[in-house]
């Protein structure tokens, strides 16, 4: 009984009688892929290529790419829990500011407190910073989290009331110093000459991505026939691998093809950079969090408080707890943030992350999050970096003046919100 | 007349809300309430607007905590503090704002709060969604969209998803306010008949309509409030409609109305 059954629902969708579609929009009901973010990914393409017509070919060079890879790093990692904050009705303006506090006190502690104790560049002085980069962000991001849920301060005021406190307590640590040189190691962690894996192991990681994502696809089929939903065609599950791998691939074709100047490896020229560790830390963490929000509670319930408070409310979900705890995610991803930003300029200046929380919530935007809450996605938000941080170095490559890069950004931030929106309106309607 | 079927009842009612009052700053939404439910029973909740149905049930769902009054389960006192405690004590509640979080597919909206987890803490969304379709083939049968959110859902199929939340937990009590609300006749009739099936499986229902017909239809006894105070419960087959419009809008009991005022009801 049940195999017709599932053939009769499997035969639903083609029911209605509007006329066949063409190939691409068959290409996509199929494979029910998000449109949006295949918007955003074409949008990237086409900001790409333009880049690369007015810098006479520069911008689509592996040295350009990989240098956008490592810079987009820090503001996608934090775009990826600004995400959550905003679905769930909130916004953290002290992101930029955390950001600095918490790079300067590991700074001090690797620089000027950890070596009185175990030596210069001692084998534990990283993890240390590391670890209390992260505890930080979250003793912070939770304390600012509590205030919200607890004693019901609007989160804009808390967290802008944190913006001007945490640059204060950045300031006061230093006195206004900037703090150098970084621990050898931690240096690895900002990317740089030291800082990426070399081709063998990104090549690895390419194939482990790529059977990862396949894997995924074959456990997700076999888990929907288990119980008899109706599955996507072959032919459409085959074409997601394929472009799922052939994206992974080509990515790190690019970045294998980024050699290392001669002064670097020994007098040879034919040792590629390969993945920067910053980049793998922010495939990480996008996955991390990715998981999270579609296969915890945790990130359900997230999504739920953003579409009806009320309802998550009456579901017996602890939203108030629930609210801490994304301050709290938040603040760790800004530690993390934190490492590799100070990693990457091997020091920490007071001015450290200024205005990286207009970045980080622009990039969720443009990612498609909405500000009215509950909808918004992960990999978006780290695509939204990207679209940011091409835009930014591609206008520096054809030299644009500062101001009118300022000028173009704020533009096309409203223009890509303003696309959004009427989608938006158009797909409920 | 106040309660003409409970000399057939030698157990306990399965629920009874006790002298239940609640206040917002001065106003008394519901001053000195005494309701009750027996198994298998529809008891019907009616009044005009802001009479404090909503406000006295919700003391019984967890949504709300009364300020003074007990609530009593099989003749034991028990403690409802938050949605939770009422879920626990199998109490479902069909809102009449619905309590769906739009932004989320159907299955996710039926678990909200009880979500099916793997072995391995993660969501278990294909369990959900088998339940889900389990649920929905005895309720909806013409149900399919189950991987939209329920946004995208007529108001048909959103009340639907809010029934079939309520249904899947067996719950032993319901409560329903204002079910049919978004409904077409169609779907209305669908509803009633699922009322009845559920009172043969011995649920006990409370019931919250503005629609009169519908209260005649399905329920066994109706109580009716008045500016938070409860006017008395009648057995519905011992009065008119009339009878229950004078007491829904002028207070008084079928006894002390007069043929006058009745037919100044019409007037």
């Amino acid at each position: 009984m049940s195999d017709t059954r599932v053939a009769e629902r499997a035969a639903e969708p083609a029911a209605p009688s509007r006329p066949r579609r063409n190939l691409a929009g068959r290409l996509l009901r199929a494979t029910e892929v998000d449109t949006r973010l295949l918007g955003m990914i074409v949008a990237l393409a086409v900001i790409w290529v333009i880049f690369n017509i007015f810098s006479g070919g520069t911008f689509l060079t592996a040295r350009n790419l990989w240098n956008l890879s490592v810079q987009t790093a820090v503001v996608a990692i934090m775009a990826t829990g600004m995400v959550l904050v905003i679905v769930s009705r909130n916004i953290d303006l002290s992101v930029g500011s955390m950001l600095g506090m918490v790079g300067m006190a590991i700074a001090i502690l690797q620089s000027e407190i950890l070596p009185d104790w175990l030596g210069f560049n001692h084998w534990a002085i990283w993890i240390i910073a590391v670890v209390v980069a992260i505890a930080l962000g979250a003793l912070v991001g939770g304390f600012q989290g509590f205030v919200v849920a607890y004693a019901g301060v609007p989160s804009f005021i808390v967290t802008l009331g944190g913006l001007l406190m945490w640059r204060g307590v950045a300031w006061a640590m230093a006195s206004g110093r900037t703090i150098a040189p970084m621990d050898g190691t931690f240096q690895i962690l900002g990317g740089g000459a030291r800082g990426s894996i070399g081709s063998r192991a990104s090549w690895l990681v390419a194939i482990l991505g790529c059977l990862g994502a396949i894997a995924m696809l074959v456990s997700a089929r076999r888990q929907r026939r288990r119980f008899g939903f109706p599955l996507r065609p072959m032919w459409a599950e085959v074409t997601m691998g394929a472009s799922g791998c052939g994206v992974i691939l080509a990515s790190v074709y690019v970045l294998n093809h980024y050699f290392k100047p001669a002064g670097l490896a020994e007098g040879r020229t034919d040792i590629a950079f390969g993945i920067a560790v910053p980049v793998l830390i922010t495939l990480g963490v996008a996955m991390a969090m990715t998981f999270f929000a579609n296969r915890t509670k945790f990130g359900r319930y997230v999504f739920a408080i953003g579409g009806n408070p009320e309802a998550a409310e009456l579901g017996g979900i602890n939203t108030r707890w629930m609210v801490v705890r994304t301050f709290m995610v938040m603040g760790i991803l800004v530690g993390i943030a934190a490492v590799v930003q100070v990693a990457r300029l091997n020091a920490a200046t007071t001015g450290l992350g200024t205005l990286a929380e207009l970045y980080v919530i622009a990039a969720a935007v443009i990612g498609g999050t909405s500000f009215s809450g509950g909808i918004g996605t992960i990999p978006g938000a780290v695509l939204g970096a990207l679209v940011m941080q091409s835009l930014q170095s591609g206008m520096v490559l054809i030299r644009i003046e500062a101001a009118y890069q300022d000028i173009i950004v704020g533009i096309v931030l409203v223009i890509a919100v303003g696309i959004d929106t009427v989608y938006r309106r158009r797909m409920t309607t | 007349m106040t309660q003409p079927s409970s000399a057939e009842h030698v157990e306990p009612p399965l629920v009874e809300l006790r002298r239940i009052d609640v206040a917002f700053g001065g106003v008394h939404a519901v001053d000195d309430v005494t309701v009750n439910l027996y198994p298998g029973e529809v008891v019907a909740l009616v009044g005009g607007n802001g009479a404090g149905k909503t406000t006295l049930i919700k003391t019984l769902s967890g949504a709300h905590r009364a300020d003074s009054g007990a609530i009593l389960i099989d003749g034991e006192p028990v403690n409802i503090a938050t949605p939770r405690d009422a879920k626990a004590l199998g109490i479902e509640t069909i809102y009449q704002t619905l309590a769906l979080a739009d932004n989320i597919d159907t299955p996710g909206n039926m678990f909200l709060g009880r979500e099916l987890t793997t072995p391995w803490k993660t969501l278990d969304d294909s369990a959900m969604e088998d339940a889900t379709r389990k649920v929905m083939g005895r309720l909806n049968p013409k149900f399919t969209n189950f991987k939209a959110s329920v946004s995208s859902l007529s108001g048909g199929q959103r009340q639907s998803v809010a029934i079939a939340r309520a249904v899947h937990f067996n719950a032993r009590i319901l409560i329903m306010d204002e079910p049919t609300a978004a409904l077409g006749p169609a779907e209305t009739a669908q509803v009633a008949d699922l009322i009845r099936q559920l009172k043969q499986e011995g649920i006990g229902i409370f019931l919250i309509s503005h629609d009169i017909h519908d209260v005649f239809d399905l329920a066994d006894r109706i109580s009716v409030m008045l500016q938070g105070k409860l006017v008395g419960t009648v057995d519905k087959d011992d009065v008119t409609i009339d009878e229950v419009l004078a007491m829904i809008i002028i207070g008084k009991l079928p006894g002390e109305v007069t043929r006058k005022e009745l037919e100044e009801l019409h007037g």
